[in-house]
């Protein structure tokens, strides 16, 4: 018998989800398309500024697009890994949360592994073909440097969409019925991570670049990779320590669910 | 007559009242739209400096008005799809919906009407307040934009309400409207003009806009309270409304009709 490691009911639920989710073809046909929608209509936004501007922040379209492209890779496949985070409240309102208590698996595993939705990986096509033209069409001087700084940044870009997710289904054990006001966070930090920072005022920079560290999903390391100077209070040497924003949202996240599972009385029945 | 208002002025007033139940969702839609505003103002703000001090015929001041009314609206003409009729065609309460004495659309309707104008205390006022406090909003300063704004807003909401309607009234073919419903809030809010306004857009991708019902949600109730159209062109933008009203209304009802007879009830 194979090992039993952390990713085996990963995978076992990747095969049902792939099963279940096959089983009902038109519906699930519509979901992958919505999905590519949301990524393009993402991109035709940004789209319809640069057909009235040339430089919005600094960046030309072109370096717009490898913006995006990495903003959208990280936080498409954090959702896609932990994005069901958020059915959290769903789990406490109907004590399905008591379960998973029970379970020799810590609950944070389980609930990682609880559904993945196959929809979210178009969404990762699109973030890939506007990478793709976002490499191609800058001029870039590749060496180690800037291979190095693409990993760092799908890595723990995705690590730090990945925290912030895990910090909104933490704080959802305080406000039952408030998935809404946490994703405000999440998805307003995917939205700003999409935005090149220096558009925003200093208190934006601030939040964006520090306190909820979006900034480093990919601003900063479209910067490093273009050889782009930064604006005020994000330099550019900064992408560097992208892991170490990365650290910093899973230390929150870390704090804030064993405040939550601790705070959480068990959902009566 | 008198008992048709009657009914009609209990069906708003239950959507309002039900809606001021959900203290923390309408907290938590205030705080999405504030969020929201403040990336979305940044990067107006980013392009039309970019332009030389004028985009579109927007300037800073009018650019920040359509930002934060826009968010301030967006909980009232609600573009994504809410679903509460497409469920209850799924598990077929609505045949009992059938048998009541007011009409399936008109009553939902009456009580959206009511959601929308609750909605826009606890997150429409707010969300102008912020901006206005924050960035600063170039707003009219005469009466008749606000009164015509005010109208623009209903007839929006019902235009809105029409179609998140219809695409419930989808159920009735497709049992699992959510991807429907994903599709519709994705394409309507970016034609509605939510992200970026719809004066930016390229000619053609206008003229696809304006070829649906979607800018009337949300584009011209904000153009007109903020009077970036005005005069004659306010009142044609009114006319416009109104017309989408009646070719959604239409379109809903030919669906239920047509839906009616694939209605399938379980049980006796």
């Amino acid at each position: 018998m194979a090992e039993t490691t952390w990713a085996t009911p990963y995978r076992a639920i990747l095969a049902s989800r792939v099963r279940a989710q096959r089983a009902y073809r038109t519906g699930f046909a519509l979901d992958l398309t919505s999905s590519l929608l949301i990524g393009v209509t993402e991109l035709a936004e940004i789209w319809i500024i640069f057909h009235n501007v040339q430089v919005l922040g600094g960046l030309d379209f072109h370096a717009i697009l490898l913006l995006f492209g990495l903003s959208n890779l990280a936080f498409s496949s954090a959702d896609l890994l932990v994005g069901h985070l958020d059915t959290l409240p769903t789990y406490i309102r109907a004590g399905t949360v008591d379960a998973f208590y029970v379970r020799p698996l810590p609950l944070l595993a389980q609930l990682m592994t609880s559904e993945i939705s196959l929809r979210r990986m178009t969404r990762i096509v699109v973030a890939l073909v506007a990478l793709g033209f976002g490499l191609s069409l800058n001029d870039i001087d590749w060496g180690p440097a800037t291979v190095a700084m693409l990993l760092v940044a799908a890595v723990f870009g995705t690590a730090i969409f990945a925290g912030l997710f895990t910090c909104a289904a933490a704080l959802q054990f305080f406000l039952v019925n408030g998935s809404e006001l946490t994703n405000s966070f999440t998805y307003g930090g995917a939205y700003a991570s999409s935005q090149p920072a220096a558009v925003f005022p200093a208190p934006l920079k601030l939040v964006f670049g520090y306190l909820v560290p979006v900034a480093f999903t990919a601003y900063l390391p479209t910067l490093a990779i273009l050889g782009l100077p930064g604006p005020a209070g994000l330099p550019t040497w900064l992408a560097w320590l992208t892991p170490l924003a990365a650290a910093w949202v899973w230390g929150l996240a870390a704090l804030l669910w064993r405040w939550g599972t601790r705070h959480y009385q068990g959902g009566g029945g | 007559m008198r008992a048709t208002a009657e009914v009609w002025g209990r069906l708003v007033a239950a959507g309002f009242r039900r809606q001021s139940s959900y203290r923390l969702a309408m907290l938590a839609g205030l705080a999405t739209n504030v969020v929201f505003g403040f990336i979305r103002a940044s990067v107006l703000f980013a392009a039309i400096d970019s332009a030389g001090g004028s985009l579109a015929g927007y300037d800073k001041g009018t650019a920040s008005a359509y930002v934060w009314l826009s968010q301030g609206l967006i909980g009232a003409v609600t573009l994504t799809g809410i679903a509460d009729i497409g469920d209850r065609i799924r598990t077929g309460d609505v045949a009992v919906d059938f048998t009541r004495p007011v009409d399936l659309q008109t009553w939902h309707l009456a009580e959206d009407l009511g959601r929308a104008a609750y909605s826009l205390i606890p997150r429409g006022i707010p969300s102008v307040l912020v901006g206005a406090l924050t960035v600063g909003l170039a707003l009219p300063t005469a009466a008749l934009p606000y009164a015509m704004g005010l109208l623009s807003i209903a007839l929006g909401v019902t235009i809105s309400f029409y179609c998140r309607y219809a695409v419930n009234v989808l159920g009735f073919w497709l049992l699992d409207t959510r991807g429907v419903r994903t599709f519709y809030a994705v394409t309507s809010s970016f034609l509605a003009g939510l992200y970026v306004p719809v004066g930016l857009f390229p000619d053609w991708l206008h003229a696809v806009a304006a070829a649906t019902p979607f800018p009337s949600i949300l584009q011209s109730p904000v153009d007109v309270i903020s009077g970036h159209v005005a005069g004659a062109d306010a009142w044609r933008a009114l006319t416009l409304q109104v017309f989408w009203v009646a070719v959604t209304c239409v379109a809903g009802r030919a669906l239920t009709t047509a839906g009616r007879t694939k209605l399938v009830v379980q049980g006796g």
